[in-house]
């Protein structure tokens, strides 16, 4: 059995990247959505993709989960080249998403939803054996939960979120994949869910985070890539970074390397400078 | 047990819950006490009402809109409605009656006298196949489930009618000598002095109901009701599960219309004419939701037998069949009511049970272990 534990045993691997997207290229008819994007996930840390609304952060997000497959480029996972022709693909070779509108079933209780679709047993549920491993799972993550017993729709937003990102580690991923894990969620919610993260970071995973907040990429982000009009517009170590470099490259403010690296100097010598 | 759960996180939703609870039993088992209360009232009206053999007599009555009913829950569980049921009915008896008489293959010139289970299982091959039609239409071609059901109810019932020009088959009992008797079975027998048809009922409800919590097909049959996005997002084969409850649905027709034309011992092209209507309604008023996702086999049997008690409770105290009608409609009505009541009962809940917790850093009480944080205060 693919047991939750074996997460945490897995070496880690900072130096291969587990996965590894180059030259990246999706057309839709007459739009370029994505141009020669390249993009690196490694093994225990969180990379965040940012940019601004229809910079192509949401078309290379379902190449990587497998919804839509690259007119161009070549994806490497776990050393070999692979092709990842849907999501359910995606899913069979580690790479699990959380999707934006949290897909789950309210009527359910969280059991239930954590095991959907992996149910075990399939004739005769083992509801106990399902449950210990719920509150395994859920233990490991640190999650806060009342019971795993009750129906979604009685948690709220964080809560919500936190079974949602549990439930994509059912399958035992390589990679996970948050798309906007804290949109609409309060203050102390969204801090759960970013300790959460932390805690995927710790077991080894691959966590690509997508999102508007800036705040939240800096707080728990290794790596930041920046996507402008479908193509790379950096990639940046999150210790390396201000907030304004990335704005900057967001919003196409420094748009060649050697700008982006005169300015980052400039700032640099700056803030030494006080 | 005593780690530091914050006292608001820990007493809260207890405290809570206990007073939903009270509430929730009240709400939760309305079917169970509307039964009861026709009872005691058809009772007190009635000297006759409850004895044992009025009780049975009633009850395998009930069976044939229970079966139906559990055939309807599955789909409304879905999410859909299956409107072909009562056709399906009439055409399966219509189907039965067909063959009792004889299959005369006037090339060969030969008459097959099928014997009875062959009859029961053609039967309810035709039921599932209409069943099939109906998941096929609503699953791969993605029409409504309202529409396609009801496209069936008239086609159905058209090629019940157009068998026999719309006679009715008066004769089921079969000739010894033919070998075929025995079709009275379902309907006239008793094992241990219990209507075949009641047991039929009860098997088909258990059946069902450990489908629908034991196996995996149950969840993902919930889970498609709920979220049918979530649920394919899953890996959950939707459409495959969909197809499936009509199909249900369908045979458990075809099964009633069997009962039902074996207790008449006569099959006729219009039996189960409206009867899609009881069983939904039965399945309302059994706590369902109609949007799909909620409701169980006991609350749908809880349902049909209110509208069978109350139905034949009525008559046995002699009240106008006009005035039957009212009474269903309005109990019906009362049903739905209680249903919006419960539901939006459960969102409060589910708004005011998840905005006190508040997140705090220190301990993780909550997913220590498989005991949910009430102890702690």
């Amino acid at each position: 059995m693919t047991s939750t534990q074996g997460l945490a045993e897995r070496p880690v691997r900072p130096s291969e990247p587990v996965m590894s997207l180059r030259g990246i290229t999706k057309r839709f008819g007459a739009v370029q959505a994505l141009s020669g994007v390249d993009f690196d996930i490694n093994a225990g840390e969180v990379v965040a993709l940012v940019g601004d609304n229809g910079a192509g952060k949401s078309t290379f997000v379902k190449i990587l989960s497998g919804v839509y497959t690259p007119d161009e480029g070549t994806i490497t996972y776990d050393g070999e080249r692979v092709t990842i022709p849907s999501p359910a693909a995606a899913q069979e070779l580690g790479i699990s998403s959380v999707f934006q509108d949290l897909a789950l079933a309210d009527n359910l209780d969280v059991v239930a939803n954590l095991f959907l679709g992996r149910e075990i047993g399939r004739f005769a549920l083992d509801e106990e054996e399902m449950e210990r491993r719920s509150w395994e799972l859920l233990g490991q993550l640190s999650a806060r939960i009342p019971s795993v017993r009750i129906p979604i729709a009685s948690l709220s937003g964080g809560q919500r979120q936190t079974v949602a990102i549990a439930r994509s580690l059912i399958g035992d991923p390589k990679v996970v994949i948050l798309d906007e894990p804290t949109a609409a969620l309060g203050v102390a919610q969204t801090a759960e869910v970013l300790n959460l993260v932390e805690r995927l970071r710790e077991r080894g995973l691959g966590v690509v985070l997508i999102s508007h907040n800036l705040a939240d990429v800096q707080a728990v982000a290794d790596r930041v890539a920046v996507l402008r009009l479908g193509r790379n517009n950096g990639t940046f170590r999150m210790k390396d970074v201000t907030y304004e470099q990335i704005i900057a490259a967001i919003t196409g403010a420094t748009d060649n390397a050697v700008t982006r690296r005169a300015s980052s100097r400039g700032a640099k010598e700056q803030s030494d400078g006080k | 047990m005593t780690t530091s759960a914050p006292g608001r996180n820990g007493s809260r939703p207890a405290m809570f819950a206990n007073g939903f609870n009270l509430g929730r039993l009240l709400l939760q088992g309305r079917a169970f006490f509307a039964l009861i209360a026709i009872i005691v009232v058809f009772s007190i009206l009635s000297p006759n009402y409850f004895t044992i053999a009025n009780l049975l007599t009633m009850s395998s009555h009930v069976a044939v809109y229970a079966i139906l009913s559990i055939g309807m829950l599955l789909v409304i569980l879905n999410g859909g409605i299956d409107l072909s049921v009562g056709s399906t009915l009439g055409i399966s008896g219509m189907v039965a009656g067909f063959l009792m008489q004889g299959v005369h293959l006037k090339l060969l010139g030969i008459s097959l006298y099928p014997a009875v289970w062959v009859v029961v299982i053609v039967s309810c091959a035709v039921g599932a196949l209409i069943g099939l039609v109906n998941g096929v239409l609503v699953a791969r071609f993605k029409v409504a489930p309202f529409v396609a059901t009801l496209g069936m109810l008239y086609v159905v019932r058209g090629l019940a009618l157009l068998m026999t020009n719309g006679l009715t088959y008066n004769d089921l009992g079969g000739k010894p000598e033919l070998g075929n008797t025995g079709f009275d079975w379902l309907g006239f027998n008793r094992i241990l002095d219990i209507p075949v048809g009641v047991l039929v009922m009860v098997v088909v409800a258990i059946v069902v109901s450990v489908v629908l919590n034991r196996t995996a097909f149950g969840r993902w049959l919930y889970a498609s009701g709920g979220n049918e996005r979530a649920a394919e997002l899953s890996g959950v084969p939707v459409r495959r599960v969909k197809i499936w409850v009509y199909v249900v649905s369908g045979l458990c027709a075809a099964i009633a219309g069997l009962i039902l034309s074996s207790e008449l011992t006569s099959a006729g092209p219009t039996a189960g004419n409206s009867y899609e209507l009881t069983a939904i309604a039965a399945v309302v008023i059994g706590g369902a939701a109609l949007t799909g996702g909620r409701g169980t086999v006991r609350g749908t049997l809880l349902g049909a037998f209110v509208i069978g008690f109350l139905s034949d409770g009525l008559v046995i105290i002699g009240v106008s069949a006009y005035w039957q009608t009212v009474f269903t409609g309005a109990v019906i009505v009362l049903a739905v009511l209680l249903n919006a009541v419960q539901y939006r009962g459960r969102r409060k809940a589910a708004a005011t049970g998840g905005g006190p917790q508040t997140p705090s850093r220190e301990g993780t009480p909550a997913a220590a272990g498989p005991v949910p944080e009430k102890t702690a205060a």
